[in-house]
């Protein structure tokens, strides 16, 4: 029993000083904001590995998640006679839930990993130090850029994973399924709100940017530095953000949608 | 040299110092003096904290006791812009060498010239191919630091360190690794660096020969403690036991060849215990 408290109090005491570790990193990263704003290049930079090469596996993805709910919408609807319908349905699903929580997932394991691995790495080969020996702020120069970039990144990516889905769902409804096509469109139209749903689901998107990108560079930047190290931050980065977006997505859907 | 080592002379000096990692004390009140323009060689034995004393007077540790001045200013008082303006006048060469993965040689020379001055990049390019001609890989610039060789990694990192002009460079076992001739090429421009920048160098290293051919002065910790200090000659003529044990390379000695235990017997025969 005292065992189990001394362990329930020394996790406890680890938790909270991780907590209060990874705040003080946060306010670091955003007090560079301004100085990186002053070099677009750095951020342009990370957009491009962050956001661009994305790009692929959020499209590809979009695509198949979109076409799969063409698949299931069409045959739920049809048995209400509802399968012209189809467009809203899709679209809510995507726009408020799917094209945020699944790109944000996505964007985790694709981007996320790969910022924790570069960063632990630099620490591991001693770059983050040396940066410091020539009076460089690694947070400024190397966090900064990379958290503005998977900010500015993740809604433009959950945005292109809802489009694409939609066009997937329009692709099998329309040109499988034999949904009319002006019905799947002017349905969409008609009932998706601009405020309620594709706001919303921005806000969801920049959230699950924010808290990722987050996890990913203090995973990386408080890595052990050592090979296991650097894999165990990366698998937690995955972990971690995987927890932390699915904990969000109720909680902003329950706050954004809760009153309806 | 004069034998004795002033702190007025003295760019960097450490005063009663301690400094314990976890319940390990790596620094047990030392007080050392390195003077300008000079090579000094900090020696001893593996994890007895020589590099700990680099990453202390880089400010990139705090002392539990004592203090550290650099050319005057107390590095651990010093507020960050002040730290940062200060280590813009140290250039550090790491173990690894620390060169950024994501930039070629060229670029990384250009890295403290383009984030500290405005200079415009011919400018730059010329004051890069100085540096690195003068670690003699000029030919080398366009190289990422995966297509360098240990040796040629260090000179790279050797070229930014000097790429500010400072007045001192801090060096972290430059010669661990290296085959002879990068190792008589690291020996050579160290010295030659030193004397004709005018600079001032402390060397951590545990290779005694070497060393102890182009250092000025050598102190040699062990245990917390200085155990021996002076010039190379007088270090090798030490008769201290801890001394001559570090320069003659026994396998046993006042640093024990085993790491602390209880009785072998006793431990060979507890079984049922996995370690």
């Amino acid at each position: 029993m005292i065992q189990f408290i001394q362990n329930l109090g020394r996790n406890t005491c680890i938790s909270f000083n991780k907590l209060g570790r990874s705040t003080y990193f946060l306010l670091q990263t955003m007090s560079g904001m301004f100085s990186v704003l002053g070099r677009p290049r750095l951020l342009l930079n990370q957009m491009y590995s962050v956001g661009v090469l994305s790009f692929l596996i959020i499209t590809i993805s979009g695509l198949f998640v979109g076409m799969v709910l063409g698949l299931q919408g069409f045959y739920t609807l049809s048995d209400f006679g509802a399968e012209e319908t189809l467009g809203v349905m899709v679209a809510a699903s995507l726009v408020r839930e799917l094209g945020p929580v699944v790109s944000a997932l996505l964007f985790a394991g694709r981007a996320g990993s790969a910022l924790t691995a570069e960063i632990g790495l630099m620490k591991a080969t001693e770059q983050l130090s040396g940066m410091e020996m020539m009076a460089v702020d690694p947070i400024k120069r190397i966090i900064t850029p990379r958290f503005l970039a998977g900010l500015i990144s993740m809604p433009i990516l959950a945005a292109l994973f809802s489009a694409v889905g939609i066009i997937g769902g329009q692709m099998i409804g329309c040109g499988l399924l034999g949904v009319d096509e002006g019905a799947y469109w002017s349905q969409m139209q008609a009932n998706i709100d601009f405020q309620d749903d594709i706001i919303n689901g921005v806000i969801k998107s920049i959230v699950f940017g924010f808290v990722t990108s987050w996890i990913a560079l203090f995973e990386g930047y408080d890595a052990i530095p050592t090979s296991e190290g650097v894999s165990r931050a990366t698998t937690r980065t995955v972990v971690n953000s995987a927890f932390s977006i699915l904990g969000l997505d109720f909680i902003l859907t329950a706050l954004m949608f809760g009153d309806n | 040299m004069d034998n004795s080592v002033s702190s007025q002379d003295s760019l960097v000096s450490v005063r009663n110092l301690s400094f314990s990692r976890g319940n390990q004390k790596i620094f047990d009140n030392i007080s050392l003096d390195f003077q300008r323009g000079k090579i000094t060689a900090i020696m001893g034995p593996s994890g007895t904290g020589k590099t700990t004393l680099l990453k202390l007077i880089g400010g990139q540790l705090f002392p539990d006791k004592g203090t550290i001045t650099v050319d005057g200013q107390n590095v651990h008082n010093l507020r960050r812009t002040e730290l940062y303006n200060l280590r813009k006048r140290l250039g550090m060469l790491f173990q690894s060498g620390a060169l950024l993965t994501d930039m070629n040689v060229f670029d990384n020379v250009a890295f403290p010239l383009r984030e500290h001055t405005h200079l415009p990049e011919s400018m730059i390019r010329t004051l890069v191919l100085m540096k690195l001609q003068a670690v003699g890989l000029r030919g080398a610039r366009k190289l990422m630091p995966n297509e360098l060789s240990g040796g040629m990694s260090r000179r790279v990192a050797l070229a930014r360190a000097i790429a500010l002009d400072p007045m001192m460079i801090l060096y972290d076992e430059p010669f661990t690794g290296q085959d002879p001739i990068s190792m008589g090429v690291l020996v050579h421009l160290i010295k030659s660096l030193n004397s004709t920048l005018g600079l001032t160098s402390i060397i951590v290293s545990h290779d005694v020969h070497d060393t102890s051919a182009i250092a000025d002065y050598i102190y040699v910790l062990s245990g917390g403690k200085i155990v021996g200090e002076g010039t190379p000659k007088e270090i090798q003529e030490s008769d201290s036991e801890w001394v001559q044990q570090f320069m003659t390379g026994a396998a046993d000695g006042p640093v024990h060849f085993h790491y602390p235990a209880k009785d072998y017997v006793d431990d060979l025969m507890s079984s049922g215990k996995r370690y």
